[in-house]
């Protein structure tokens, strides 16, 4: 198989071993680049130079006999909203066009010093609000599984990157299931690490209180490694855990016997696809199969999670997006005085969905509505945390659907913004409780591949990984590829 | 009609830690544009703020300096509104749990003591700063910003409805002023914006119990500015109630040249400042032994240093307010004493001498050049009788020019009193045989006639001369 289809694991070896260089790795992917991105166009901006310098001094470390970290020379994917130094970081939206951060996000930092190659920025739903990457201020995406089918959101440059072998592996953000969803459109793992696990500092913020930064790869090792170079407090970011991290990939044992497995029947709701549904429950067969045991369990509040979201993340948004007003950076309207300047950069800069969130979020926050909404949502959450609180009081990991249908066609649901947020309601819960959850595939429905949700209690990044490590070593859905560019 | 003041006020004062409330950067004064900047505070697009844990204890040490009670629990939430020098377009700040409630500080006007309550305090992080290229915002083509200033600490203390007078509001500010500078949380310079006050004043008719419609007074910038701006507003609302008319709620603004308050907008165009819990940053917990250490750190405060210098140094109550008002001054005269002076001659030389010289130079006490050693060795020289009272004057100029030693100088130019019986004899016989006609004038009765001849002697001897050792020789002389 091409390079550009191995996992890190293998790449790792292959590197260390001195089987292959850095640059040809790197070599390789661009050139892959080159003959997928017109069609899946998972990027917004690619960085070749950076990433064959990167990739050489890779080279030179193995060259000198210098022992190298597991993602040192693997090519990766970063999601545009997380900022890179002297790299152009859009979020997607016209407003950024042209906006170069002078500092780095703490993970690329952390990356960084894995010495980890950044081949591009990749393509997202605009400030990372959408489901399907649609919403981008530049581009949509397409799922490298069926190109006339979305990715997902928002992270769906990422996942499609991975999935159509353009990067080996990705970060992508997570707010509302940003990572999950589209990791289980393409057919890659997606991990949404414990709120405060991974350090925020330089994630430009959508909705702070639920937004996180965690890896989309091909397998549940390659996330695990990725956890391994990200994961970890921060000084700069107040509400990261000052917690050690553990060797993620210590816990991929495939023991699983007697993991006590919970099944949300909440979350199995109507409408949800047949083949979806049925990919799930053989998957739980397999999990029992394995040695877990599990019980259906009630998490009552679920219903309500979907408003309390969309009340809470476009009410920080409002407030996290009022900066982009033209004065210091990034685009700038015309007008006559300040206030018509920060009307016309706004009206022309900001895409519909965003506009659509900042006004729903203003209006939650206004004075009279507050308690009624704003404080209303808060303790729907409170409530939607308790739920998980007495859930894992009897189980170890949740197991639900990653999102309730396949990948959907582009523009199918584009026009109703309320069919495109329910493809979220499995994994918004998750976002609102800060707990970890990791997306893997399970199966295949109409040729599309269907995702399953893994969910673990606060810090069980290790259990979820474990539980779907196990399950991913019984079937072959980690090796298959996106057909796109074999054969067509 | 007779009306009633009531008036509150809102006090920012910026805290004098070295670096800002969420970043690192610099609060220096007076750096050049935009360069005490970092992405934290000019809120870059990824940014998370992370709090300076210098200025929770400054926040708790002002709170705990006027009297309130520190929350265990307190957060900070998101004031939105949009303004080109507020990077971020929300300023982070306290709403609903500050981190100081109910306190109090007692003022005095004109003799009669009262205690005015303190609602609260909270932290914030003060906003940049727009410089207009034209001299008005009206005339500029454009405006530019300096971002040096965002994120500088902020403390606001709000005022309970308690002030009944413009004297009253300015006593506040003096008094709250002075408590800042004891408990060294602020510089409180005015000029340096470091210390701010809005006002809102209102009248109701004597008796009544409802308040008013108050108006706000923003931009008042001096205590006298504060004083006379309260004094107008007092008259234009009472002179719109008489006149039938209603005072609207609105925000007006001090015009210091021309004397006035001027509308800036009303209560229709007030803000809806969509306030929610700031979600970048976890809550305060403030643990109750880090406030009792606090506490046992707190300085002497100002009515207890009065207190003691009136009861223990036998000064009266206003000399002891007088020197008490100013952390400094109250510093130098404990040091005066603590170097043996005697306490009033030190309270007089101070509220005298030194601040006259203080004030004609516009020297703070800090920076006096007459060290409290020094002082307190001129005042031992009077009181040995060494120098007079007249010629001390003559040594401390001398020491404000050069820093020079009371005894160096005394030596240097002579200036030692002549005590000595015999030498002052000497020449009061020699100034009576000389002037033989004021002599015969004093025995005619002119008692001006002494005058004279002391004047005389004191000539001879430069002033030297003990000058109650002079009056007695000489009347016995003469007798
Ligand atoms: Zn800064």
């Amino acid at each position: 198989m091409d390079l550009h289809q191995q996992t890190i694991e293998a790449l790792h070896a292959a590197l260390s071993n001195k089987q292959i260089s850095a640059e040809e790795l790197t070599q390789d992917v661009l050139k892959r680049i080159d003959a997928v991105e017109a069609s899946v166009k998972a990027y917004l901006t690619l960085t070749p130079e950076i990433a064959l310098e990167q990739a050489r001094a890779v080279d030179a470390k193995i060259k000198r006999g210098d022992a190298i970290s597991p993602l040192a020379g693997i090519p990766g994917a970063i999601k545009d909203n997380i900022c890179t130094k002297g790299t152009r970081t859009s979020c997607a939206s016209k407003i950024l066009d042209k906006f170069v951060p002078p500092y780095d996000a703490t993970v690329i930092e952390k990356l960084a010093a894995q010495d980890a190659v950044m081949v591009g920025k990749a393509n997202m739903d605009e400030f990372a609000m959408g489901g399907s990457t649609e919403n981008s201020g530049y581009h949509p995406t397409h799922n490298p599984w069926d190109l006339a089918a979305v990715p997902g959101g928002s992270s769906g440059g990422s996942a499609a990157a991975v999935a159509a072998g353009e990067a080996v592996w990705a970060l992508g953000s997570d707010t509302g299931g940003s990572i999950r969803q589209p990791a289980a459109y393409c057919g890659t793992v997606g991990l949404k690490p414990t709120y405060g696990r991974v350090s925020r500092y330089g994630l430009v913020a959508y909705a702070s209180s639920l937004d996180q930064i965690g890896p989309i790869t091909r397998t549940v090792t390659d996330s695990a490694l990725v956890m391994n170079a990200i994961c970890g407090y921060d000084a700069k970011d107040s509400t990261s855990i000052a917690a050690d991290c553990p060797d993620y990939t210590k816990a991929l044992t495939r023991d699983i016997k007697g993991l006590k497995i919970g099944l949300p029947k909440e979350y199995f709701v109507s409408g949800m696809d047949a083949d979806v549904e049925k990919a799930i429950y053989q998957a739980i067969d397999q999990l029992v199969a394995l040695g877990a045991e599990y019980k259906e369990v009630s998490m009552p509040h679920t219903q309500y999670a979907l408003s309390a979201y969309y009340m809470i993340a476009p009410a920080e948004a409002s407030s996290n997006l009022a900066r982009y007003d033209g004065v210091s950076y990034g685009y700038r309207g015309e007008g006559n005085d300040i206030v018509s300047m920060y009307k016309t950069t706004r009206s022309e800069a900001f895409g519909d969905e965003v506009k659509r969130r900042i006004m729903l979020g203003t209006y939650a926050l206004s004075s009279g509505y507050y308690d009624a909404y704003y404080l209303r949502a808060l303790k729907v959450r409170s409530l939607v945390k308790r739920d998980f609180d007495r859930a894992f009081a009897d189980v170890d990991v949740l197991v639900t659907p990653t999102a309730p249908t396949t990948a959907f066609k582009l523009g199918e649901k584009s026009s109703d913004p309320l069919a495109m947020y329910l493809q979220d309601v499995c994994t918004i819960p998750v976002n609102l409780a800060g707990v970890p959850a990791i997306s893997l595939p399970c199966g295949f429905a109409g040729g599309m591949p269907v995702g399953m949700q893994i969910i673990g209690k606060p810090l069980g990044e290790e259990t979820i990984l474990r539980a779907a490590y196990a399950y991913e070593q019984e079937h072959d859905f980690a090796a298959r590829r996106a057909p796109l560019g074999e054969g067509k | 009609m007779a009306y009633e003041t009531v008036i509150g006020l809102e006090v920012h004062t910026e805290l004098k830690t070295h670096s800002k409330i969420f970043c690192g950067c610099s609060t220096q004064f007076g750096s050049e544009q935009n360069t005490n900047v970092c992405p934290v505070c000019l809120g870059l697009p990824g940014v998370l703020p992370v709090v300076n844990e210098k200025v929770i204890e400054y926040a708790v040490r002002a709170g705990l300096a006027l009297n309130c009670e520190i929350l265990p629990f307190s957060k900070f939430d998101r004031k939105n509104y949009y303004y080109p020098d507020l990077p971020k377009n929300f300023q982070t700040s306290q709403q609903d749990l500050p981190i100081a409630l109910k306190g109090h500080l007692d003022i005095e006007v004109n003799g009669v003591k009262k205690r005015i309550g303190i609602t609260r305090i909270h932290m914030e992080e003060d906003a940049g700063k727009l410089v207009h290229a034209g001299n008005s915002i009206t005339d500029s083509d454009y405006a530019l910003v300096d971002y040096n200033r965002t994120g500088v600490p902020l403390l606001e203390i709000v005022s309970e409805p308690d002030l009944r007078s413009p004297e009253e509001a300015k006593a506040y500010l003096e008094k709250l002023k002075s408590i800042l500078e004891y408990i060294d949380v602020s510089d409180c310079k005015m000029e340096e914006g470091s210390l701010r006050c809005d006002a809102n004043i209102s009248l109701r008719p004597v008796g009544a119990s409802e308040f008013g419609t108050k108006a706000e007074l923003k931009n008042v910038n001096s205590f006298r500015s504060v004083q006379r701006g309260l004094e107008y507003e007092e008259l234009r609302q009472a002179e719109l109630l008489d006149d039938g008319g209603k005072v609207i709620q609105e925000t007006r603004s001090w015009d210091e040249a021309r004397g006035i308050t001027v509308s800036m907008r009303s209560k229709e165009q007030a803000h809806d400042y969509r306030f929610f819990p700031e979600p970048d940053l976890v809550p305060i917990m403030v643990a109750k032994e880090f406030v009792d250490s606090v506490r046992d750190s707190l300085p002497e405060l100002p009515d207890a240093r009065q207190k003691r210098l009136s009861e223990q140094c036998g000064l009266s109550e206003y000399d002891a307010g007088v020197i008490t008002a100013s952390r400094a001054m109250a510093d130098y005269f404990d040091a005066v004493v603590a170097e043996g002076a005697d306490a009033k001659t030190a309270a007089n030389w101070l509220m005298g001498e030194v601040s006259k010289h203080l004030n004609n130079e516009n020297v703070s006490v800090a920076d006096c050049p007459v060290k409290p050693l020094a002082l307190a060795h001129m005042l031992q020289l009077i009181d040995k009788g060494t120098i007079s009272g007249k010629i001390a004057k003559t040594v401390f100029e001398e020491m404000w020019a050069s820093g020079k030693d009371p005894e160096m100088i005394v030596k240097e130019k002579g200036l030692v009193q002549i005590s000595d019986v015999s030498e002052i004899v000497a020449i009061v016989d020699a100034v009576i045989a000389a002037n033989p006609q004021s002599v015969e004038d004093y025995k005619a009765g002119k008692q001006k006639a002494i005058g004279f001849l002391v004047g005389q002697i004191m000539k001879q001897t430069k002033g030297r001369a003990n000058p109650e050792m002079v009056n007695k020789l000489l009347v016995e002389r003469l007798g």
